[in-house]
């Protein structure tokens, strides 16, 4: 048993705070992409409106962690939990602000038929949406197996980002007036690849609060 | 980098207790190395076989060696007054001797017959020890009206008069205010440059801010012996680990 209850049921805390932001900054990417693969402006501007509530998390998050480190001095794991922590909530605040861009070229482009039905930007979507899943469950059981695979996905959508711009140029070079709507497909795409890249590095940070040692690096 | 000290199992027994059992460590010249452990695990102990305070008591046993610059310190050939010279204590509570600052300084040197210079090595060790701006105008005053922080920064300097190579320092801060215990662990970073430090303390804050390497004790056994900066941020040892963030037992 612990001796020092009060402080576990703070980093308790502390972790379901960071998982509720986690699922706020899911449905954001999820309401986001679905947005523009339907056309929908409400649900665009229910993300953009959502986006608030999760920088509010994050400020939070940080407070509750500024006090751990100053009135109980954390080390070991419990170091580690706190600075994973933070750097994870960074991380989960990024992807939310490109739910919000995603959503803003949902408005973009709303009144415009699509130059191509999307298939690769929604494929993407999903693979980013669940590295972000994978790494939450990650977080859950602190299981670094299932960590290191969300790293490993990353090339795969970092390839489907090379294939869907290839595919936008191709359209671009054929008829220019798709270049408007192309290039912000693109941003889509740059985004999505993005949220891959925080997905790795929240499943990055999982890998040091476990172990206390750094993924090597590729 | 150069070993001051190593330790090769040692076991110590307290008539048929067994006290320390198997403890080997190395340790550097000019580096700090923190004790800790919960009470009654044997650090302490370990910190008196260093210098031999061990003698003093009764029943009591050690095997393995303790080497001192590549000298065993437990061979009979040893002069136990000149390996305490070399090997100095400070302990929990400031034990000022009742006589004046500069007295207690001196004292020292003179019973080791030195009587040129005494003023200079007054000056030199309260100067040392952070001390010498505080009392260099009431130096003939007693020791006994300093504050507890000045005291035991007087009896560091009272060490430091006999030219030690090794300090043992046995949680010299425990009966402190934090502004002394600061000023004492400001000394012991200073002190590391010419001295080697091994200090027990119960505060983990302080064995993180202090120390080069930590030792973590536990019934009698050295569990686990690493960097700080490793045992604070990624301890090997489950036991370790539920010590130093205080979810031990």
């Amino acid at each position: 048993m612990s001796i020092r209850q009060g402080y576990d049921l703070a980093l308790e805390d502390l972790r379901q705070d960071l998982l509720q932001m986690g699922r706020l900054v899911a449905i954001s990417i999820h309401d986001a992409v679905d947005s523009l693969a339907t056309q929908n402006a409400d649900l665009a501007r229910k993300v953009m409106d959502g986006d608030d509530a999760i920088d509010n998390m994050e400020h939070i998050i940080e407070d509750k962690c500024m006090v751990l480190i100053a009135r109980q001095q954390p080390i070991a794991r419990d170091l580690r939990v706190i600075g994973a922590g933070l750097k994870i909530i960074t991380d989960l605040e990024r992807m939310g602000d490109h739910a919000y861009d995603i959503a803003k070229i949902t408005l973009k482009i709303i009144d415009q038929p699509l130059i191509k039905p999307l298939i690769d930007l929604p494929r993407m979507a999903e693979m980013a949406q669940k590295m972000l899943k994978d790494s939450l469950d990650a977080y859950v059981s602190l299981d670094i197996t299932l960590a290191e695979r969300v790293c490993l996905a990353d090339d795969e959508v970092d390839n489907l980002n090379n294939q869907i711009f290839r595919e936008l140029l191709t359209y671009m070079m054929q008829d220019p007036h798709t270049i408007p709507q192309a290039t912000q497909l693109l941003f889509v795409a740059r985004y999505l690849e993005r949220i891959a890249d925080h997905a790795t590095n929240i499943a990055e940070w999982i890998i040091y609060l476990v172990t206390g040692q750094r993924l090597r690096q590729k | 980098m150069e070993q001051k000290i190593q330790v090769n199992k040692l076991k110590l027994y307290y008539g048929n207790v067994l006290a320390l059992n198997k403890v080997s460590i190395n340790i550097n010249t000019n580096s700090v190395i923190a004790l800790i452990g919960p009470s009654g695990c044997g650090k302490s102990t370990f910190l008196k076989t260093i210098n031999r305070m061990n003698d003093l008591i009764p029943n009591v046993r050690v095997e393995g060696e303790i080497l001192l610059d590549g000298q065993n310190i437990y061979h009979p050939s040893v002069d136990v007054v000149m390996l305490r010279k070399r090997v100095g204590m400070v302990f929990q509570r400031p034990n000022p001797f009742p006589m004046s600052i500069y007295d207690n300084i001196a004292y020292g040197p003179r019973i080791h017959g030195v009587t040129a210079n005494l003023d200079e090595v007054v000056e030199n060790s309260l100067t040392d020890a952070a001390l010498w701006s505080e009392v260099k105008d009431r130096l003939h005053s007693s020791a006994m009206g300093l504050s507890g922080g000045q005291q035991q920064r007087l009896c560091i300097a009272r060490l430091l008069a006999v030219e030690p190579e090794v300090l043992l320092m046995d949680e010299p801060c425990s009966a402190l205010d934090p502004i002394s215990t600061m000023k004492i662990e400001e000394l012991v970073t200073e002190l590391k440059t010419n001295y080697t430090i091994v200090m027990v303390t119960h505060n983990m804050q302080q064995a993180a801010r202090v120390s080069d390497k930590t030792a973590f004790f536990l019934s009698g056994e050295m569990v686990e012996y690493d960097e700080t900066d490793s045992i604070f941020t990624r301890p090997q040892d489950k036991r370790t680990e539920d010590y130093i963030t205080g979810r031990f037992g």
